[in-house]
């Protein structure tokens, strides 16, 4: 049994994102296993970005419930006494779960702990690096700051706080190779260098679930090689579960456990990479071809042509 | 070879070398033309004038600015530090020379003088800054040496206005330093204040606020009418004001703050403009325009400053001024802008300080990070109207009388133009432009020597607003971003390190 079967953190479930007349993702269900690195791919334009803006709250779904449960494995039927309530969460005996479709966007980060980054960077350009994750942390500080009072009165809790807080964005700094640049303003930085700062920004916030928007785009072979590694070190060192959309095949294949494949809004594909990688849909899907007999057609086609 | 080095003089050493050479040839030069003059007397005999004290001058300037040229990399750091140094011997040599100073003009060229000194260097600090740095720089911890700088004219700057009025009343008296210490002192430092408290709102948060002079009317109308009403103090109704300052900030912010950009803008702007007509309107309440008048005055700590013997000068044994009242709402609006600027400075470097410049860079990555974008935005808006409400109760109980034209859209630009024109989010920046832009229209008034030159048909109030408008464009041409565009970080690792204007955005509503 695959971990994204047996201890899902989030569950996709039925998932519908309309636009007008055009539906952008159509009744999409899957999980994201917890602890796993899960690939979201797909041809462009299939969805891929509108189901991760619906995870993140930045889009609210037509339709579908997005389940989370953020500690441990939630039974079936809580999760369907909370739907039932209609509240966004509920406390179980195994841990929290959150109805992401029901909350907005700073919640699902400051609560359900769901931290992302965008495809396109938005580092805060004007601030130094260390200052953007001193900012991820936030909601941490403004608890510690005594929402600014005690910050005013500079009390030590609030300054022991405030180094331990400094004192993780050094060690972010230093595991992305970043911390000679820590004054910097980030919008200084080399593109490669602005695409590990996000996602160490995104670190800073403490997630159980990070979502990444095409992480390797814009990057060479080394920088890609790099983050490679940082994810698998953010796998593997944090209880963090990864879910990433990545056009970069050499990427994917390396570095994910589960891979979901979109095409024009729907499930095409779901698996391991190996079984995702044979699966004559997915490879339709790519080539651009209608059904999986013409794919097969093709890809012995391409085998004719290489052995020629 | 370290011998060598060690014998290389340095480059101040080089400078003042060069600097007095050229000194020395300027006081060789101007000795035979500008030392002795012939004049006809009254009594139509030639005299022999003796004019060494210009011979000095021209001297004193050759070398400091020659010496400023070999200092200075930046071209214009040096074009604007030198064209400043001048202004500021100019402004000595009026004080010294003629037979009645000329404070006015003094002063002008002295403040201007400075500012584009502080202009020059802070040019020659992004000259400095502007290569990128090869990314194995090496890792030297050193303080920046221009934000040290700052501080040091911050420190100033300070020493200077707390003994401003003392030393104006001490040098021209009672009679004569009422209108330096008025006119110029306590109504330059209001929009300090007011300046200050927009800075929040548009300078850190990027939220464009064009109603602010609102929140400045309801705390001058809050303590005018909870004084006259309920005969409460001064002391009490000002924290009264600023809350009730606050409280509409807050009732404006709630639904507004949805808005961004130019909709927020428009939206604050018919906030400012409905607060206007409802007070004029709204007659039982406020009596329209005509006004509150017979506002309390500021009393000492309970003693009024009056004649009588209970009053101020009678306690304390002085001989009773109306300076006394003054100078003491001097330093009362002193002390109110210098709470609004360490509140403000300390603001910066807690959570929600940071939170509010991260939501002007880029508000959808802060909602990606967990911050509540709404409260983050309500808490600047509340806070800036706090302040703009604290200044408004110091305008009440300043000028004695209140009416809705004093609260204008005009004001709302105004302390606008401040912000921006200081460079938004910097505290340094917006008090050098509350001096210019107040200071320099007031200024302009003091232009009556212009009548020696076009004659005395010429009336230079006239073209006092034209001469500010004119310096207003030069000013935005030159430096779009403000006279202080550098962010500087709220905590460094290292070395704190100024950020490039051109990377810290506006914000976008």
């Amino acid at each position: 049994m695959n971990r994204w079967m047996t201890d899902p953190i989030l569950r996709v479930e039925h998932l519908s994102m309309r636009f007008g007349g055009l539906i952008a993702v159509n009744d999409v269900s899957f999980s994201v296993g917890r602890g796993d690195i899960t690939a979201l791919i797909g041809p462009n334009g299939a969805g891929k970005t509108t189901l991760f803006n619906c995870i993140t709250g930045f889009y609210k779904p037509t339709q579908g419930r997005l389940a989370f449960a953020r500690e441990g494995r939630a039974d079936e039927r809580e999760v369907r006494a909370l739907t039932r309530t209609g509240k966004r969460h509920a406390r179980l005996a195994s841990g929290d779960i959150y109805m992401l479709e029901r909350m907005p966007d700073f919640e699902i980060a400051a609560k359900a702990r769901v931290a992302r980054t965008f495809q396109n960077i938005r580092l805060f350009a004007g601030m130094t690096a260390l200052e953007n994750l001193v900012v991820a942390q936030h909601n941490a500080l403004m608890h510690a700051s005594g929402w600014s009072i005690l910050g005013l009165l500079s009390v030590p809790s609030w300054r022991r706080a405030e180094t331990a807080a400094i004192e993780m964005a050094r060690a972010w700094l230093a595991r992305i190779g970043l911390e000679h640049r820590a004054d910097d303003p980030a919008g200084a930085l080399p593109y490669g260098d602005q695409r590990r700062l996000e996602i160490a920004r995104a670190m800073c916030t403490g997630p159980a679930l990070l979502c990444l928007d095409e992480p390797a785009a814009g990057l060479n072979p080394r920088e890609s090689g790099e983050l490679a590694s940082l994810l698998r070190l953010i796998r593997d060192e944090h209880v963090t579960s990864i879910l990433i959309i990545e056009h970069d095949m050499s990427v994917v294949m390396k570095i994910s456990d589960h891979v979901v494949v979109l095409d024009y809004g729907a499930l095409i594909s779901d698996g391991t990479p190996d079984y995702v990688r044979n699966d004559p849909n997915v490879i339709a899907a790519y080539l651009g071809v209608s059904d999986a007999a013409e794919a097969e057609q093709v890809v012995a086609e391409i085998a004719r042509e290489s052995h020629k | 070879m370290d011998v060598a080095a060690a014998k290389r003089p340095t480059r101040v050493q080089t400078a003042l070398r060069e600097a007095s050479f050229a000194g020395l040839i300027a006081a060789l030069l101007s000795f035979p033309i500008l030392a002795l003059r012939v004049e006809a007397d009254m009594n139509n005999r030639l005299v022999l004038e003796e004019r060494w004290p210009l011979v000095g001058v021209a001297t004193l300037s050759i070398f400091v600015a020659r010496f400023l040229s070999s200092i200075l990399d930046d071209w214009r750091a040096r074009a604007l530090a030198i064209a400043g140094a001048l202004s500021n011997l100019f402004a000595i040599g009026l004080m010294i020379f003629p037979d009645r100073p000329q404070i006015g003009l003094a002063l002008w060229f002295g403040a201007s003088g400075s500012t584009l000194m502080a202009a020059g260097l802070y040019f020659e600090r992004e000259g400095r800054a502007a290569p990128e740095r090869p990314i194995a720089a090496p890792q030297v911890a050193k303080t920046s040496r221009t934000s040290g700088l700052i501080n040091l004219v911050g420190i100033v700057a300070l020493g200077f206005v707390i003994a401003y009025p003392l030393v104006l009343l001490a040098w021209l008296g009672p009679q004569g330093s009422l209108k330096w210490i008025n006119n110029y002192g306590v109504q330059i430092l209001i929009y300090v204040m007011l300046g200050w408290g927009l800075n929040i709102v548009v300078g850190l948060a990027g939220l464009l606020d064009l109603g602010y002079v609102a929140f400045y009317a309801v705390g001058a109308y809050a303590y005018a009418l909870l004084a006259t009403t309920f005969g409460l103090s001064f002391w009490i109704c000002l924290p009264l004001a600023g809350i009730l300052a606050a409280f509409w900030g807050i009732l404006l912010g709630f639904p507004v703050l949805r808005l961004r950009g130019d909709y927020l803008a428009l939206v604050t702007l018919a906030f400012g403009e409905i607060v206007t007509i409802v007070l004029t309107n709204w007659v039982d309440l406020t009596n329209g325009e005509a006004g509150i008048s017979s506002i309390p005055r500021v009393s000492f700590f309970g003693l009024p400053f009056t004649a009588a013997d209970d009053g101020f000068a009678a306690t304390f044994g002085i001989a009773f001024s109306p300076i006394h009242r003054t100078i003491f709402l001097f330093y009362l609006i002193l002390v109110l802008a210098l709470i609004t600027n360490v509140v403000t400075i300390r603001l910066r470097r807690l959570p929600i300080g940071r939170a509010w410049e991260a939501l002007r860079e880029d508000e959808i990555a802060c909602r990606s990070l967990g911050v509540n974008t709404t409260n983050t935005k309500l808490t600047a808006f509340a806070l800036g109207a706090m302040f703009g409400g604290l200044a408004g109760a110091f305008f009440a109980v300043r000028q004695g009388f209140i009416n809705p034209n004093s609260f204008t859209f005009m004001e709302s630009a105004t302390i606008l133009a401040i912000v921006v024109l200081g460079g938004m989010g910097s505290q340094i920046g917006v008090a050098l432009a509350a001096v210019a832009m107040v200071g320099g229209t007031e200024i302009l008034r003091e232009l009556d020597f212009l009548k020696v030159l076009f004659g005395n048909d010429f009336d230079p109030n006239q073209y006092r607003m034209l001469i500010f408008g004119l310096a207003m464009v030069v000013m935005m041409v030159w430096k779009p971003r403000g006279l202080i565009s550098t962010r500087e970080p709220s905590i460094f690792l290292k070395e704190r390190r100024g950020v490039a204007g051109s990377l810290v955005k506006e914000g976008h509503g």
